[in-house]
């Protein structure tokens, strides 16, 4: 599976352009599937299920996080704005890559406060042009940030670890899935970071009886960090709450109740800030019971997003083993 | 004209009917059925050629930003609340028509002689703001005026510049979307490909709200919204774009804060633009929201692009704008949309 995180990780995928995630998961995934592309680019597996099971939707988001070129100015230099939710503090120095390959370094301007971070409009990009007409990139063309993806030990660390690490955690579902008796639709989805948008139309589509969304968390075990429960290694972690929902107290038990079965370790995640796909599809139609497995990332929306490989191949074996058997939400 | 009577329509966001009419007796006889939806949306149907079993929908939304009165004091001066993204600072001193029956009123401010110069320095809040009717007391001013009366600008529709002018500039409230409408209303005299739906939405500018029902029951296979954009050309000292220019003509969306274009759909209008000639721009990416924004999320997905007549001074007394624009987007809509199907059976285009 470390392959696949490496694969999916470096694919180039800013919100609204996923097409190379989307091309290099259908690669990975086993033979004998119904999918299709829907009218927004998600991607939707169906694996069949049995009679009496249930229509269970899995959701991970293929797209990550980027920069949209807002102006080219006469010397050639790039302006831009955020594609998703961009920290400013990793701008200065890093570089980005655009679809044709292009790489752009980024510069700032001169601050009068050495102290102050400025604001995204004080940041160029630099791809090397020395005018516009030298210029490879145009108004409207989008860039990831550029960073290889590294291990040491158990953790790894990658840019877009969000959510390539959820796309692979559900290619290798599918992969060692063997008996399952539900209708299961996987749904790699689009434009998660830019608003849930592809989980909103996926959701509708799809129709489930029961949802999941699998996608990253924050940790609360790096130096001076806000406190959060939840730490790199301690296993995956089972959403009760986030900035957008409350995660259906059935799921969330079921997920909790197979984990414990099984002697999977697993955390109890409580977000103050940021969502899933599940908070979209639990209000889909006439609503949907919803819950999210979440993987624990430190310096999420930052090229070097680390997870821990343990909390991986858990949160793989977790979904599992939900998926073995009949499902009791209450 | 119909752009310059649908300027001077009220029709703050909730209280749409006067547009509503107007374009109502534009468009019957054009169309082969319409209605008017649950919460006010018009929408209406034209046949296509029959070429193509697609259904498209062509979007503009009927309200304008606006003001609403909440309160009349003891003093006859009314208190009011803002409908949609207003500017504080373009409120005082504007003289507004309230209500249906167009009570004129002016949003009052102290004189120069009585303010010092730190006042004269603050954005006053508009919560802090009157209109003032003229009455001499709360009962007075309730004859004209019922709490949530809506108010707008008191502008009327002109042309600026004249003979020998480049442009074709004209000056007027509520090109945002007017202008939209009124694209609309002309494009309901041609015959596409395709099954055409109409909608003439409500409650844009306070959240997209009229657009929400009419995508969920069209239920269309694409959409395409009309629009007026923001143009800001104020000159700064940095070489950085604005939104988009005045004279450029059609502004074609990439993305906005509220969506992103369907990419075989900017395809299918930058190329049309390009091969007919028509003056057409890109709209700077990340910069606000339209109609779109809710209908392409709607149901299983509807591939959508936002196509706008640029406007400087927009959400303010007095939008400039020139007919040149607005014609150069009433020929691309126009000739695009006939090989929208073509465009939208391209799978290869999804980058």
């Amino acid at each position: 599976m470390k392959e696949t995180i490496k694969k999916l990780t470096e694919c180039f995928g800013p919100s609204g352009h996923e097409t190379a995630v989307r091309e290099a998961i259908l690669a990975e995934l086993p033979r004998g599937l119904e999918t299709r592309v829907d009218a927004m680019g998600n991607l939707i597996v169906h694996r069949k299920g049995k009679a009496g099971g249930w229509r269970l939707m899995l959701a991970a988001h293929m797209d990550e996080i980027g920069i949209v070129v807002t102006h080219v100015d006469a010397r050639g230099f790039l302006r831009f704005g955020n594609v998703g939710g961009v920290h400013l503090l990793p701008l200065l120095g890093g570089r980005v890559r655009f679809a044709d390959g292009t790489i752009g370094a980024i510069g700032v301007e001169k601050t009068d406060d050495a102290n102050k971070i400025p604001g995204m409009e004080k940041f160029y990009i630099d791809v090397g042009a020395k005018s516009p007409d030298d210029c490879p990139v145009r108004v409207g063309d989008v860039a990831c940030f550029h960073r290889t993806c590294e291990e040491r030990g158990s953790r790894i660390v990658a840019k877009a670890m969000d959510d390539r690490v959820g796309c692979a955690v559900l290619v290798h579902v599918l992969k060692d899935l063997k008996e399952c008796p539900h209708d299961l639709y996987v749904v790699f989805t689009v434009q998660e970071e830019v608003g849930l948008r592809g989980a909103t139309a996926a959701g509708f589509s799809v129709e489930p009886d029961v949802a999941l969304a699998v996608d990253i968390t924050l940790t609360g075990d790096t130096p001076e960090c806000a406190p959060m429960a939840v730490s790199l290694g301690a296993g995956p972690a089972v959403k009760i709450k986030d900035r957008a929902m409350l995660a259906h107290p059935g799921v969330k038990d079921w997920l909790l109740r197979t984990a414990e079965a099984s002697g999977i370790p697993c955390q109890r995640e409580v977000l103050v800030m940021g969502t899933t796909d599940a908070s979209v599809i639990q209000v889909s139609r006439a609503g949907v019971p919803s819950g999210c497995l979440s993987i624990p990332t430190r310096y999420a929306h930052s090229p070097s997003e680390m997870v821990d490989y343990g909390d991986v191949q858990a949160s793989v074996r977790l979904l599992l083993g939900a998926l073995a058997g009949p499902i009791d939400i209450g | 004209m119909l752009l310059e009577r649908l300027s001077e329509a009220h029709g703050v966001s909730g209280r749409e009917e006067e547009v509503r009419s107007i374009v109502l007796s534009e468009i019957r006889g054009r169309v082969d059925d319409c209605r008017i939806d649950g919460v006010g949306n018009l929408i209406a149907h034209r046949k296509g050629t029959g070429a193509s079993s697609l259904r498209v929908l062509l979007a503009a939304h009927m309200d304008e930003v606006g003001l609403m009165i909440t309160l009349a004091e003891d003093s006859g001066l009314l208190r009011f609340a803002k409908v949609g993204g207003i500017d504080d600072r373009v409120l005082p001193a504007r003289t507004v028509l309230i209500g249906p029956k167009k009570v004129p009123g002016v949003i009052g401010m102290k004189p120069v002689h009585l303010t010092d110069n730190a006042e004269r320095n603050k954005v006053v809040e508009s919560r802090q703001l009157v209109i003032d009717i003229g009455a001499s007391s709360k009962a007075e001013a309730e004859k004209l005026v019922q709490r949530g009366d809506t108010a707008v600008f008191a502008t009327r529709y002109r042309s600026l510049a004249g003979e020998g002018s480049a442009w074709r500039t004209v000056q007027g409230k509520a090109f945002d979307d007017r202008v939209g409408c009124t694209l609309l209303v002309e494009l309901l005299a041609e015959r596409f490909p395709f099954a055409l739906s109409a909608a003439f939405t409500v409650q844009e500018e306070v959240g997209l709200r009229g657009a929400k029902v009419v995508a969920y029951a069209e239920n269309p296979d694409a959409a395409v919204v009309l629009e007026c954009t923001g143009a800001n050309e104020v000159p700064t000292p940095l070489d950085v774009s604005p939104s988009t220019r005045v004279g450029g003509g059609a502004a074609i969306t990439i993305r906005d804060t509220s969506f992103i274009a369907d990419p075989r759909l900017v395809e299918l209008f930058a190329s049309t633009a390009h091969r007919l000639g028509i003056a057409h721009q890109f709209k700077q990416p990340n910069i606000g929201g339209t109609d779109a924004g809710v209908i392409h999320k709607s149901r299983a997905g509807i591939p959508s692009i936002t196509i706008a007549v640029p406007a400087r001074y927009i959400h303010s007394p007095a939008a400039i704008m020139d007919l040149r624009d607005f014609d150069a987007t009433l020929a691309l809509v126009r000739e695009a949309l006939q090989s929208l199907p073509q465009a939208l059976s391209s799978q290869g285009a999804r980058t």
